[in-house]
């Protein structure tokens, strides 16, 4: 009597704990679809990556684009801002980060680099300030010709999106 | 949770669960849906592509959405007629039963304004329509019109504020259904032989017996509801709503949602004076009529007797009345024209006489078959048979 | 359940009240509706998918020949290399999109090359322009055409349709209409720019016989696809099954899903089934 009780007990058990596993696993199923809406849709992410042409920005030319829905500035440097920017010593930088880590290897001329002072999000101004580099008018931060950060309340250099060169003309951000 | 409950209700007893999983289901992927839609008249068409096409599993969520909407109103009617044939309206269950025409009415119009915001063809001239029915009303009917659409025609102004109330509606209707499950409380469940319970035996508690029920009907409910969403979702629209709203352009038939057909039947079927009332107001009337008359059921179906289990002649006329309501349902597809405006007028007729002469009169004239003292008797009884 | 019965009875009754007036109506006569013919789509039925050598031939007759009047303005070009599509590869489609070019108040000359996330450049400006170059007919947008036209079955075939799936009813009509143009019968009054064609609603449409055979050299065959007549009858398979696509790109995702889905709620059912029976054990209800 006690085992068949007993056997009894484990079936329905079983039986509970596999309906309750088999519903656990159907609210998932549903949960994630209705979680996974929020991400951005496919419009969204088709301009997740973008290209754009470098041709027609004449040397010591800034441009403004958009990507992502962040301004982003595309600065034709001259040799003087890029040797200025290089013989900076990194004792003198609040956030110390090399030249040439801010720009590709062979490709020097172009900073790309996300618009928003790394303070509070405003666009600072360009061949501007101290260091001739940018200037934020909002409060005051300071920017040399590589973006890094000089002097005022931003903490961080500027921030260099991730990019790759195609063809020498040819950037694609993203 | 321990809610004594008949221990005989039969699987159309399930349809009260079911129906709050539809309205959940609905709040759900609205809520959802609402955060990729845009109610303006020149984008609305497009941002429901939009949500088809890029949100990440849209079409499902849309589609569910959609469907969801036939669903509910499915369960709802069946849950309608059950209390139909049960007599579930009878005293002491009036505030229930009121309670649940209220939520019907609710339900209606919050499916309406929501086949408006996809701003399809059908959505802009069952928008045009409807309102249309508004002025009808003596004096103050234009004026009336004028302000629900807010504007002299059906236009952004009238999106804008059924987007709104759309989203607004659930909630009430989430209400409702909490003071309709309270009412329920208060006398407990009717039951298929329409006897009250008398002791403990004739009841189980309510959870685990029917929660467990109740899950296993909502599955079962969830399989034709998935046949839809991910099989056939468009089959239970109109092409035409693929169509972009167009003022200037009528669509050659202008059909509502199924499940507002036997209505629509009974608006259109009155197209005739009757003394000072012209045929426009009086279809309102016997549409509204229609509606309010199930207020009074309680009052009017007088039979002590609640199950139509028991009661021969009541039967007929009630499965009559079934038939009839899929008549008045099918003639709301067809045009008005050559023979379905007779059939037409022939339903709704029946449809008021079920509720004004048969249900009064059965109540005078019928004898009930002889009832079982107690549910527990009549469970045995079955089980020994 | 003792009222088995009487719902049978009531489903036969109301069957039959349903059908009554339906073949009435046949018999009276009324307009008739031409007849359309089911194709046997690759997509249709619960395990339907789109072809992808189909799509990307149906693609290139509604570039070569519909793109001329009709938009589709919902028709990314991202949307050929997205899964369950016509199959083109990420770089063809940036290619193909070079191409053309989109409007852009930003560049100069207001336009520029298109990308891939840029949607299908409509060949008027406006509705108005479209009406003025036709001879004042709109040529429709493509981008849910295909969902957009129905057709009305009579009773009882509309009644199987929802146990079949049947949602091909528009594809079945652009297929119909694209191979229904007709001389006019004696007598039938047509409208200098109108052409009889069979299966559209009063016979007259405004739309010249859009395609003749070998009118379109399909590059599919040389790509590796099978090789196909190059008629009217196959270029309006083709472009019925492109508009489909174009209509309802994640169809065939959706179904993939939808059988997973249903097996689930089986399975899942049949186990409450038993949870609920083991449950209610014993008690007598």
């Amino acid at each position: 009597m006690a085992t068949q009780a007993e056997t009894q007990t484990t079936r329905r058990d079983f039986l509970y704990v596999a309906t309750g596993a088999v519903a656990a696993v159907g609210v998932g199923a549903v949960a994630w679809p209705l979680i996974n809406q929020l991400n951005p849709d496919a419009s969204t992410l088709a301009l997740a990556t973008i290209r754009f042409n470098l041709d027609g920005i004449e040397v010591g030319q800034s441009v403004t684009i958009l990507w992502r829905g962040l301004p982003v500035f595309v600065r034709h440097r001259t040799e003087e801002e890029i040797e200025t920017a290089r013989e900076t010593p990194l004792s003198e930088l609040k956030d110390p980060q090399t030249d040439a880590a801010r720009v590709k290897e062979g490709h020097a001329e172009w900073l790309v680099m996300i618009a928003n002072c790394t303070h509070l999000g405003c666009i600072p101004v360009g061949e501007s300030g101290e260091y001739d580099g940018w200037f934020c008018p909002c409060h005051g931060s300071v920017y040399d010709t590589s973006g890094r950060i000089r002097r005022g309340p931003a903490p961080t250099n500027l921030v260099v999106p991730p990019y790759e060169f195609l063809t020498d003309s040819m950037i694609e951000i993203g | 949770m321990d809610f004594p409950t008949p221990k005989n209700l039969n699987y159309f007893w399930t349809f009260g669960a079911i129906l709050v999983m539809c309205l959940g289901i609905q709040i759900i992927t609205g809520i959802v849906l609402a955060m990729h839609y845009t109610p303006n008249i020149a984008m609305a068409f497009d941002s429901v592509e939009h949500i088809r096409r890029d949100v990440n599993g849209g079409r499902i969520i849309q589609a569910v959405h959609a469907v969801g909407a036939s669903m509910f109103f499915a369960a709802l009617y069946i849950h309608i007629f059950r209390g139909l044939y049960f007599g579930s309206y009878k005293a002491p269950r009036e505030i229930l039963w009121i309670l649940g025409v209220i939520i019907f009415i609710l339900t209606m119009a919050t499916a309406f304004m929501g086949y408006i915001l996809p701003w399809g063809q059908m959505s802009f001239w069952g928008a045009t329509v409807i309102t249309n029915i508004f002025s009808a009303v003596p004096i103050v009917g234009e004026s009336l019109q004028v302000l629900l659409r807010g504007g002299f025609a059906v236009g952004n102004p009238t999106l804008n504020r059924f987007f709104s109330l759309h989203y607004l509606l659930p909630f009430i209707i989430a209400a409702v259904v909490a003071l309709h499950i309270w009412a329920l409380h208060v006398p407990g469940n009717n039951n298929p032989i329409g006897v009250e319970v008398k002791s403990k035996r004739d009841t189980v508690p309510f959870h685990p017996y029917y929660t467990m029920k109740d899950m296993f009907a909502m599955v079962v409910f969830l399989i034709p509801f998935a046949w839809f969403v991910f099989f056939a979702p468009d089959i239970l629209g109109h092409p035409d709503n693929y169509i972009q709203a167009n003022s200037q352009v009528t669509p050659e038939h202008i059909v509502p949602e199924w499940y507002l057909l036997p209505f629509y039947t009974i608006l259109r079927a009155i197209d005739f004076n009757v003394l000072f009332i012209d045929s426009k107001l009086g279809g309102v009337i016997a549409m509204a009529g229609s509606m309010l008359l199930l207020v009074v059921l309680p009052w009017l179906d007088r039979s002590p007797v609640r199950s139509g289990n028991f009661r021969p002649l009541f039967r007929w006329f009630y499965w009559l009345f079934v038939i009839n309501f899929i008549g008045l349902t099918y003639l709301g597809a067809q045009p008005a024209e050559g023979i379905y405006t007779l059939l037409a007028k022939i339903c709704v007729a029946y449809y008021f006489i079920y509720f004004l002469v048969i249900l009064p009169l059965l109540s005078r004239i019928e004898t009930p078959k002889p009832l079982p003292t107690s549910i527990s008797e009549s469970v045995l009884k079955k089980a020994h048979a | 359940m003792m009222s088995n019965r009487i719902v049978i009875a009531a489903i036969a009754l109301a069957g039959a009240l349903l059908a009554g007036p339906a073949l009435a109506a046949e018999e009276g006569g009324g307009h008739s509706t031409p007849h359309i013919d089911r194709v046997d789509w690759s997509f249709a039925g619960i395990f339907g998918t789109y072809d992808e050598h189909q799509l990307q031939r149906g693609f290139q007759v509604y570039r070569e020949v519909c793109a001329s009047c009709h938009s589709a303005r919902l028709f990314a070009f991202r949307n050929l290399s997205e899964e369950g599509g016509p199959g083109f590869s990420e770089a063809q489609v940036r290619a193909l999109a070079a191409e053309y070019q989109v409007p852009d108040d930003s560049a100069d000359g207001e336009t520029r090359a298109a990308i891939p996330a840029d949607r299908w450049p409509s060949p008027y400006p406006s509705d108005q322009a479209a009406r003025d170059a036709n001879g004042g007919a709109l040529p429709p947008d493509f981008s849910v055409l295909a969902k957009a036209r129905g057709v009305s079955d009579p009773f009882p075939t509309w009644a199987f349709n929802y146990f079949t799936a049947y949602q091909e009813g528009g594809v079945d009509y652009i297929h119909a209409l694209l191979t229904g143009y007709e001389e006019a019968p004696e007598g039938f009054d047509l409208q200098p720019g109108q052409y009889y064609n069979e299966v559209y609603p009063g016979h007259a449409i405004s739309m010249p016989p859009p395609l003749v055979d070998g009118v379109v050299d399909y590059a599919d065959a040389e790509a590796g696809g099978a090789e196909v007549p190059e008629t009217v009858e196959q270029y309006s398979r083709d472009v019925s099954a492109f508009m489909m696509w174009l209509a309802e790109p994640h169809l065939a995702s959706r179904k993939a899903a939808g059988f997973r889905v249903i097996l689930f709620l089986v399975l899942f059912a049949g186990l409450m089934y038993a949870t609920k029976s083991r449950i209610w054990k014993g008690i007598e209800h």
